[in-house]
């Protein structure tokens, strides 16, 4: 009865000093969310699920 | 008081809180919005609609209660447009969640596995037969029961008791292992031939009655308050609380800043560069583990007030994992080129009194 997140126009955020991925901004069930890129978050994890899945791409950060 | 008051040896409860559900009188709306679709509504409690092609609905915190039991709100579910017929994958219910490090009392797994008492307030557009199901996540194990909705449009009170699971397992950590499900409407890939009590559990028969009622058939509203679930095999009154408590416990899973002034302050942080400004935001309580973000979409509606001058952001506000946790969530603003490194800046909405940030972390 889980049916899959809509998760649309997904693209990673970097950290400022770094340089480096710390976010992957997107829409996820009609929310315009930013979800860091930390273990056991739950939007995380489902765009790991779907990205592993081959149903969702994660774009480049600008 | 009466001795019918007292709760038997072994039935009692953990740290005061005798109801094991969030918001169970939906007092707490931090979203304050119309859901259409699949998601959270009032705090804690979920819709999921799927696969439909004609349903409309539309779910909102609501002023309609069962009068003279203390209850100010509801969740109301508004079936605008109905569906004509319902397809096998077609789907849809509520639901809420429990954290696993919270139910360790339940004894799930052992022979001292505990009884539990369901227990809400109900008001449902059609008569009849209706279903609630218990499940567990790991492994997947579910109780499917039932309650009939004598007369269509009419507060009614609900009462169900279920065993406990001596077979049953709940992880001791923030993962969801329980959820309580109110199928409201789902097509044969949700229903079968149940088994009774606890059991593994199989989405083609455990789900929901194949015989209950099709909420989704027919325009109307359905309404939900009151909810509780607490150990024994008795439902005891409503655990009434105030709002600044069950607002704290919600704000473990979501916290929403804004959305009530024009240039309401979310942040206050540094320009480390001439495009971004760092802020971090401490977090009312601990949150279940570290956030999203949460913002409207529209990067005009923030802006970072920094020298006297407010800078309209490039782009909706992001969370940096580096340097966030369950505590802390470090926000970026950026606008392009209008920094000066090393200065304060604020971030702000940006003359609109509907702009928000929040904090998600549900289970």
């Amino acid at each position: 009865m889980f049916t899959p997140a809509t998760i649309t126009n997904a693209k990673y955020g970097l950290d400022p000093i770094t340089g480096e991925n710390t976010c992957i901004n997107c829409v996820f069930d009609g929310s315009h969310v930013s979800v860091p890129l930390a273990a056991g978050n739950t939007e995380y994890a489902e765009i790991l699920r779907q990205v592993a899945a081959g149903t969702l791409t994660i774009k480049d950060a600008d | 008081m009466a001795l019918t008051k007292l709760r038997p040896a072994g039935q009692g409860f953990v740290n005061g809180s005798r109801n094991l559900v969030i918001n169970g009188a939906m007092t707490v709306d931090q979203r304050n919005q119309t859901t259409t679709a699949t998601g959270y509504t009032v705090d804690r409690f979920n819709i999921a609609k799927s696969n439909f092609d004609e349903l409309v609905i539309a779910i909102t915190q609501d002023t309609d209660n069962p009068s003279g039991n203390g209850f100010a709100h509801s969740l109301k579910l508004a079936i605008t447009t109905a569906e004509s017929a319902i397809a096998a994958d077609e789907l849809l219910y509520f639901d809420t969640r429990f954290e696993g490090q919270n139910i360790q009392h339940l004894c799930y797994g052992t022979s001292s596995a505990k009884s539990l008492t369901l227990s809400f307030w109900v008001k449902s557009p059609l008569a009849g037969k209706h279903s609630v199901t218990f499940y567990q996540s790991t492994p997947a194990r579910s109780n499917l029961q039932s309650y009939t909705i004598s007369s269509a449009n009419t507060w009614e009170y609900k009462t169900i008791t279920i065993d406990g699971d001596t077979s049953g397992n709940i992880a001791n950590d923030n993962s969801p292992e329980i959820y309580l499900f109110w199928p409201l409407a789902g097509g044969s890939d949700f229903h079968g031939t149940p088994h009774t009590g606890w059991g593994a559990y199989t989405a083609t028969d455990d789900f929901m009655f194949s015989d209950q009622v099709n909420l989704a058939g027919q325009t109307g509203n359905f309404f939900l308050t009151g909810v509780q679930l607490e150990i024994g095999e008795n439902a005891s009154d409503f655990e009434h609380e105030n709002y600044g408590t069950t607002l704290a416990k919600c704000q473990r899973y979501y916290f929403r800043m804004g959305g009530s002034s024009a240039y309401a302050r979310y942040t206050l942080g540094q320009c480390d560069s001439a495009n971004n400004c760092n802020g971090v935001v401490e977090l009312p309580v601990q949150m279940r583990d570290t956030p999203t973000i949460e913002t409207t979409g529209t990067a005009s509606n923030y802006a970072v007030y920094e020298a006297g001058i407010v800078h309209t952001c490039s782009s909706v506000p992001l969370v940096n994992a580096l340097g966030s946790d369950k505590n802390v969530a470090n926000l970026i603003s950026v606008s392009t080129g209008n920094f000066a490194a090393g200065n304060a800046g604020e971030l702000i909405s940006n003359n609109s009194a509907s702009a928000y940030i929040a904090f998600k972390s549900e289970l």
